[in-house]
């Protein structure tokens, strides 16, 4: 045996106009946590997908366990024992924790080829077990939770005898506890020997179970140390090449007249008596646990879904809201968790995606669009935004997470609203691109807009917000104002151990 | 050649991009152009002003049907319907006219009003009804369509249509036939409703994301709707132009030429996943199509054979279409 599981001398992968990587290397030992940081668009994502074979390297080599490898897909780096588990989980909802265990290495009955399914029941079931988590192994998928889906994934790469496991953003959207769960269980994984990659945002994470850390800044590896050296202002500075002085900067407005007016609004199921005012020139964030009903908030007040009952009102006038056309129509504004699926569209350009929400007042008599106005507008829009690289023409699926997210900004600006929903609106986006986030919401509560941000991360709520609402089973279970709250007031009311009456309920 | 436009220029860095999508976007025209360089070669008449005018002609119908099918597929759906509203409107124009002795105004209103009322159901059935894809409700609409029009006519045809309606079908301006021109004229108004009007561009932001289109507050129903009547008409209009040319309405025309405008679509570049494909695009596969057709009758081959190839081509067609996605995934997930 060597030392090192894999090694990877002077990577370099080059897309059409852009360098992704230039000159990485990287080592990783049997067993170890390596985490992996570095900004969106630092490369991460393309040093990933060139370790499982979904990309090729343009120069560089790969040492498997001493031996030189290539892997054209990603079931060659798999058969030797890698795999990744991205943000988006790829469970098939539809088939039972079984069959997504096993997939593609299917049990047979010997002689009869076919499938056995009680071994695989029973091995599925003990692999879970392995991770604390007792679950019925025949009932699909699709009724488990993100968190337990995920732990399904492990499980698969745990009977498939991996060595090395590589995990993209695993806590984006898991809960407090099962985020505690997870890390537990990469422990459990370093103690049977299996090295893990592990990238994430959240710095608190990466310095509490990380052996080794690698930052990575513009395609280019700036160093790897061991986590005794390793503070989280240390890591933000070499991922970003500077200091951020300010993490949450605030905005200096006095809050006016009520934006919009939420009362008593219901959804079946879903949502229960939701009342509340926001103002102008006001942040107003919803904290919660994940399911809490915040999202689907949201989309109630943006007319996306029904609503069973309650009362709107913008600006003083009661409004109704049958689409996100009227929400658009009387100045509301909602920027979706997943830019992805809901916020994008992939295969467009920046030009199309950044225009489709104003495209009528680019028109001239009535329907013909003026090109050249277009292009103006998103040209500006780019500069002020930073979106990189500005090319107007770039497919957004070419994009890194937090210049897409400026995309997704720029369509809600060209369309010039005045009450602004964001939901989740730095999640799986880097430090740098958060200010400018925060700088960018503070900037529209100053032109005197008004926000709400719904966010699962704590610091940030209560970094930006002045109002913080507390969202529990559908209902609203907490008002503080940013000043006096603790984040453990916060969590109380979240899970539900007390329950603050609201003023408005 | 002119690679790249100065505007891209300005940009820098991003040539060699522009030049791929060049040829992405020129694959089919070079296509067409192999095409005919290898038909002038194997036959002395390919190449004759009266050939080539004979093929623009022989092309104009299912040029016709084709863009309006271009909008479903942009869409990411389909419209099966096409060939039997095409039969029904042309039909009902004959009893209205050549039955009934009205006027070929009214004629041509009763036959442009049926495609589009049938084009309209079919997108209120995708929306209103919610039925779960577009296959399903034009599906209905062609058998009931087809039904329909061999109902009316007792299964027969109807001939003698007056010359006024003729018109579009069988005339030429000079050597020109007017089937072309009308295309030509379709097809530059469609290519500036896709690019530079609103609803345009929703249709390819619709094919796109239709649920980050929905939430941009575009009313997606609207344009499906709009996509479908649209597609409807154009079946009528590609139903006059038949009509015109064989002097005869009947309830077994335009049988199978839906396959014929998805090919046109596809072989033009357009993706069935939606969001992807151009006007011009279509037209040239509509011509490949017609030129492939052309060059196998003058080399004799069997009527048989010739739809072979034509499946051959589709097929390839299509598969240079996976091809381009595979290799669009590649660059980036």
């Amino acid at each position: 045996m060597c030392e090192y599981l894999l090694s990877l001398k002077g990577i370099c992968k080059r897309f059409p106009g852009v360098n992704a990587l230039t000159d990485v290397s990287l080592d990783v030992k049997n067993g170890e946590i390596h985490a992996l940081c570095g900004e969106n668009g630092a490369g991460k994502s393309t040093f990933i997908k060139i370790l499982t074979g979904v990309y090729q390297s343009n120069d560089g080599e790969m040492l498997c366990e001493g031996k030189v490898v290539r892997f054209n897909n990603t079931k060659e780096s798999f058969s030797l024992g890698i795999t990744a588990i991205y943000q988006e989980l790829s469970i098939l909802p539809n088939l039972t924790v079984t069959e997504n265990i096993f997939l593609g290495r299917e049990l047979r009955i010997p002689g009869f080829g076919l499938l056995d399914y009680r071994r695989m029941n029973q091995l599925a079931k003990t692999a879970l077990l392995e991770l604390g988590i007792d679950i019925d192994v025949t009932k699909t998928a699709s009724e488990y939770t993100m968190g337990y889906q995920q732990m399904i994934e492990i499980a698969r790469a745990l009977i498939a005898n991996v060595k090395l496991i590589i995990m993209d953003e695993p806590t984006s959207s898991l809960s407090g506890r099962e985020v505690d769960v997870l890390l537990k269980n990469i422990h459990m994984l370093k103690e049977k020997g299996i090295a893990v990659i592990y990238i994430s945002h959240r710095l608190e994470e990466v310095l509490a179970i990380a052996d080794r850390i690698t930052v990575i800044r513009d395609g280019c590896k700036i160093g790897t140390m061991e986590r005794s050296e390793a503070d989280e202002e240390k890591i933000i500075r070499l991922m970003v090449g500077r200091t951020l002085e300010e993490k949450f900067p605030r905005h200096q407005t006095q809050k006016g007249e009520i934006a919009l007016r939420v009362r008593n609004l219901n959804q079946r199921g879903r949502l229960k008596d939701i009342s509340f005012d926001l103002h102008k020139g006001e942040v107003i964030g919803f904290a919660g646990l994940v399911g809490a009903g915040r999202t689907e908030l949201a989309r109630a007040i943006f007319g996306a879904d029904k609503i069973d009952g309650g009362i709107i009102e913008i600006f003083g006038k009661v409004v109704k809201i049958n689409s996100p056309k009227d929400a658009i129509h009387h100045g509301m504004a909602f920027l979706t968790e997943d830019r992805k699926g809901q916020g994008l569209i992939l295969m467009h350009d920046i030009i199309v995606n950044s225009t489709l929400t104003g495209l009528k007042k680019f028109c001239k008599f009535g329907y013909f669009i003026d090109q050249k106005m277009v292009v103006a507008e998103v040209d500006e829009m780019m500069r002020e935004l930073q979106i990189h690289p500005a090319i107007p023409k770039m497919t957004t699926r070419l994009l890194s997470g937090g210049n897409q997210q400026k995309v997704v900004i720029a369509k809600w600006l060209c369309s010039k609203a005045k009450i602004f929903i964001f939901d989740e609106p730095t999640r799986g986006i880097d430090v740098g691109a958060k200010v400018e986030v925060y700088n960018l919401i503070n900037r529209l509560v100053n032109e005197g807009a008004a926000v709400i941000v719904i966010s699962s991360e704590l610091p940030e709520v209560m970094g930006i917000s002045d109002r913080i609402l507390v969202m529990n089973s559908g209902k609203i279970t907490g008002e503080f104002s940013c000043l006096e709250v603790t984040p453990e007031e916060i969590l109380k009311a979240a899970t539900g151990g007390i329950s603050h009456e609201c003023k408005h309920a | 050649m002119n690679a790249s436009t100065p505007e891209v220029q300005s940009h820098g860095g991003t040539q060699k991009t522009q030049l791929r999508q060049m040829i992405k976007k020129m694959g089919s025209l070079i296509g067409l152009i192999g095409l005919s360089l290898v038909l002038t070669f194997a036959s002395p008449y390919f190449l004759t002003i009266d050939n080539i005018m004979n093929v623009a002609r022989q092309s104009a119908i299912n040029s016709l049907i084709a863009i309006g099918m271009l909008l479903a597929i942009l869409t990411a759906g389909i419209d099966l319907s096409v060939g039997s509203i095409l039969a029904l409107s042309t039909v009902m124009m004959g009893i209205v006219v050549v039955k009934m002795g009205m006027s070929p105004v009214v004629g041509v209103l009763v036959c442009l009003g049926i495609g589009i009322l049938l084009g309209w159901l079919n997108g209120m059935m995708l929306t209103k009804m919610s039925l779960p894809h577009p296959f399903i409700s034009t599906l209905g609409t062609m058998n009931v369509a087809r039904g329909l029009a061999l109902i009316v006519t007792a299964a027969s045809p109807i001939s003698n249509f007056p010359a006024s309606i003729q018109f579009l079908g069988a005339a030429f301006i000079g050597p020109i036939p007017v089937s072309f021109i009308l295309v030509l004229v379709v097809y530059a108004v469609f290519h500036v409703f896709l690019n530079y009007t609103t609803v345009g561009r929703y249709i390819y932001a619709v094919g796109g994301n239709p649920e980050a289109t929905r939430l941009s507050g575009i009313n997606i129903d609207k344009v499906l709707i709009i996509v479908y009547t649209i597609s409807g008409l154009m079946a009528a209009l590609g139903g006059l132009v038949l009509v015109g040319r064989v002097n005869s309405a009947y309830p077994l025309a335009g049988l199978g030429y839906e396959f014929d405008a998805i090919a046109a679509c596809i072989i033009g570049g357009a993706s069935f996943m939606g969001g992807e494909g151009t006007v011009w695009g279509t037209l040239i596969g509509s011509m490949i199509m017609a030129v492939l057709r052309n060059g196998l009758n003058l080399l004799s081959v069997s009527a048989e054979m010739q739809t072979v190839a034509i499946g051959i081509v589709i097929i390839l067609a299509v598969y240079i279409d996976v091809l381009r996605h595979k290799a669009a995934a590649r660059v980036k997930t």
